[in-house]
């Protein structure tokens, strides 16, 4: 049995202050990777701050998170931001690019901060990513000059950038049109079976969602349901997912 | 770091109007500083060459720092007393045993010696009748310690040996008397001595007190005119190195006991008032950067305001608060690094620009317009304080944004 990708114990939030909010309470959760879940319920029920939680982005106030089963609730703001870095890929409602920059660049700016590539190596794989989302001519444009689906995509791939272990994607179709999310939807697909990547996307959308594999609904804080499409039935002809090396 | 540098650079450069005017503030500030520097450094400069020049660099004087001690004193140390009915000597004074001082100086590396009486008299032409310092010398020696004959206008200091009283006057004095070349002037002494004076030269050293109240005569004639024969109450020198003027004189009071001033010390007021000049110019400059800061402050805190969306998505990827606050500190400091450029030229324009005005001043010295003196160093320093104001200006604004949390911007963006 593998490492699960994340693991969640236990793990309890609470936004303090006069009158204290319980954001999540008591999740338990494993991830394997490569699975493709999305995490759905209603409008404050706490699906986006498990998937802060989950991406590292905050801290449980009770519990531990594990990343490829190390523990990381001990972990400093440095070691965090590192694994981020590292290991994770963030997609947002709002794609959030760097207004000033094109695309291209947007692409590189996580690469740059990893300092692993050349600069040649940097714009070679960042091209090859826009091309994967048949977005080459987006490269030299910015932000201001793109479709919002356009947008979308080119954060997705500036997701993918330093090759992550891990999407963790909030609302990502949130701000799009039904075309343009299913196509969003449709790449983390293709990820998922190509590449191994686990993909967490919470969603609102129930289409969406039903695309996925794993549905986890959350309510109030709480796991409700968690339930897993069955393996078997429509895909077992297809070829083995390749399993990725964790 | 080249990352952090190509982001900050880049929030600057699509924000020009508002990097331009916070750079204008910046480059006021060093502009400022450099033309008031050029032009304090340049009066000062002009002074110190002057006095330097002209005058002696130390002179000893029939002085004591302290008067001697009363035997009663030494007595009675732990005791009091009180002396009754005493009277300041009544000797002619000057300054012991002059010559054997004078030759054991000259005797010095590097030091030049002069003896000479100074005293007061009074000069009367026509009606007019004013007050001056006179000094006895003996032209020889004389020059070797003062470079007064290069400023004579008109006549020579060796005239003192030929004529029989011969005088030499400051300019301003002889304008005071109404007296030109070969008038005859009355000098009288406090002593009662009255002589008649022709004069034999007219200086002009740019010095106001001296081409004011300063004339010169022969050594015997002086020593004649105050009834003071054979006495000598000055002690002329001069260093090859002016600049260690203090240290020698100290050295040579501490020898011979006589009060010894270096040129320093004879001119302290003066130089007390550049030293107020130089704090007036430092606050004032400083002022201008304080404000440039708020300036500076401002516009990275504008920056970080519309950037805060930006700094979650780059913390959400991996970038931490060090990285966050590198680039505003960047941006801070290159408003004030760009600022400081544009103050060069702001400042080398104003020097241009006040070398151009000619007016006449007369102050501690005449001058027919300002005299400048702008050095590489006023630029640099300028810089230094400029970057230094911008990179503290820009600090808490950086630390603020480095320290936001990406979690609560991008719950409240959503």
């Amino acid at each position: 049995m593998s490492t699960p990708v994340l693991e969640a114990r236990g793990v309890t939030r609470v936004l303090p202050g006069p009158v204290p909010v319980t954001l999540v309470r008591d999740v338990n959760l494993t991830i394997e990777q490569g699975e493709f879940v999305s995490i759905v319920g209603p409008s404050g029920s706490g699906k986006s701050s498990l998937l802060y939680l989950l991406g590292l982005l905050d801290v449980p106030s009770e519990g531990d998170l594990y990343l490829q089963g190390r523990e990381t609730s001990t972990l400093d703001d440095h070691e965090l931001a590192h694994l981020r870095l590292e290991k994770l890929g963030f997609v947002f409602q709002f794609h959030f690019l760097l207004p000033e920059f094109d695309a291209l660049t947007n692409i590189m700016v996580p690469m740059r901060r990893l300092g692993k590539m050349g600069h040649r190596a940097m714009r070679d794989h960042a091209r090859a990513l826009l091309a994967d989302f048949g977005l080459e001519e987006a490269a030299d444009k910015r932000p201001g000059q793109l479709s919002g689906g356009m947008r979308q995509r080119v954060a997705v791939a500036r997701a993918l950038a330093n090759d992550p272990l891990v999407i963790l994607a909030d609302e990502p179709t949130g701000n799009l049109d039904q075309k343009s999310g299913r196509n969003v939807f449709d790449i983390f697909e293709n990820l998922v079976d190509t590449k191994g990547t686990t993909v967490i996307a919470v969603t609102h959308d129930q289409h969406l969602a039903a695309l996925t594999q794993r549905r986890i609904t959350i309510v109030d804080g709480v796991i409700d349901t968690d339930h897993t499409v069955n393996d078997g039935s429509a895909r077992s002809d297809e070829p083995q997912r390749p399993r990725r090396e964790i | 770091m080249l990352l952090a540098l190509d982001i900050a650079l880049t929030h600057l450069r699509t924000r020009k109007r508002q990097t331009a005017v916070s750079m204008l503030g910046v480059a006021m500030g060093v502009g400022f500083a450099i033309a008031m520097a050029g032009l304090m450094d340049g009066f000062q400069s002009y002074f110190v060459s002057k006095v330097i020049d002209v005058t002696p660099h130390i002179i000893m004087k029939d002085e004591f720092r302290n008067p001697p001690v009363q035997p009663a004193a030494l007595r009675f140390s732990h005791g009091a007393f009180a002396l009754r009915g005493v009277r300041p000597r009544d000797e002619i004074r000057g300054i012991r045993r002059a010559q054997s001082i004078v030759a054991s100086l000259s005797r010095r590396e590097g030091l030049a010696v002069a003896p000479s009486l100074e005293g007061q008299v009074f000069l009367r032409y026509g009606s007019k009748d004013v007050g001056a310092s006179l000094v006895g010398i003996d032209p020889d020696r004389q020059r070797t310690v003062s470079n007064l004959e290069r400023d004579l206008t008109a006549g020579s200091l060796d005239a003192l040996k030929t004529s029989a009283n011969g005088l030499i006057v400051g300019i301003d004095l002889a304008r005071k008397l109404g007296v030109k070349m070969r008038d005859t002037v009355t000098a009288v002494s406090p002593a009662g001595v009255i002589l008649k004076m022709k004069i034999v030269g007219i200086f002009r050293t740019g010095l106001i007190n001296l081409d004011g109240s300063s004339a010169y005569a022969l050594l015997k004639k002086v020593q004649v005119l105050q009834k003071r024969t054979n006495v000598i109450n000055q002690i002329n020198m001069r260093l090859k190195n002016a600049d260690e003027a203090r240290k020698a004189a100290a050295a040579i009071e501490r020898r011979f006991r006589y009060r010894t001033e270096s040129w320093q010390e004879a001119n302290e007021g003066v130089l007390g008032v550049f030293v107020i000049q130089h704090a007036i110019m430092y606050a004032t400059t400083g002022a201008i950067l304080v404000v440039a800061c708020f300036g500076i402050f401002n516009v990275i805190s504008t920056i970080i305001f519309e950037k805060t969306r930006d700094i979650a998505i780059l913390k959400s990827m991996g970038f931490e608060e060090a990285d966050i606050r590198m680039i505003f500190l960047i941006e801070g400091i290159a408003v004030g690094i760009l600022g400081s450029l544009l103050g060069w030229a702001l400042g080398y324009a104003l020097l241009q620009l006040l070398a151009s005005v000619k007016f006449d001043v007369e102050g501690i010295v005449k001058l027919q317009g300002f005299v400048l003196n702008s050095t590489w160093v006023h630029y640099a320093v300028g810089t230094v304080a400029a970057m230094a104001s911008a990179a503290f200006a820009a600090y808490l604004p950086a630390r603020k944004a480095a320290r936001l949390r990406p979690v609560d911007i991008i719950r409240g963006a959503a």
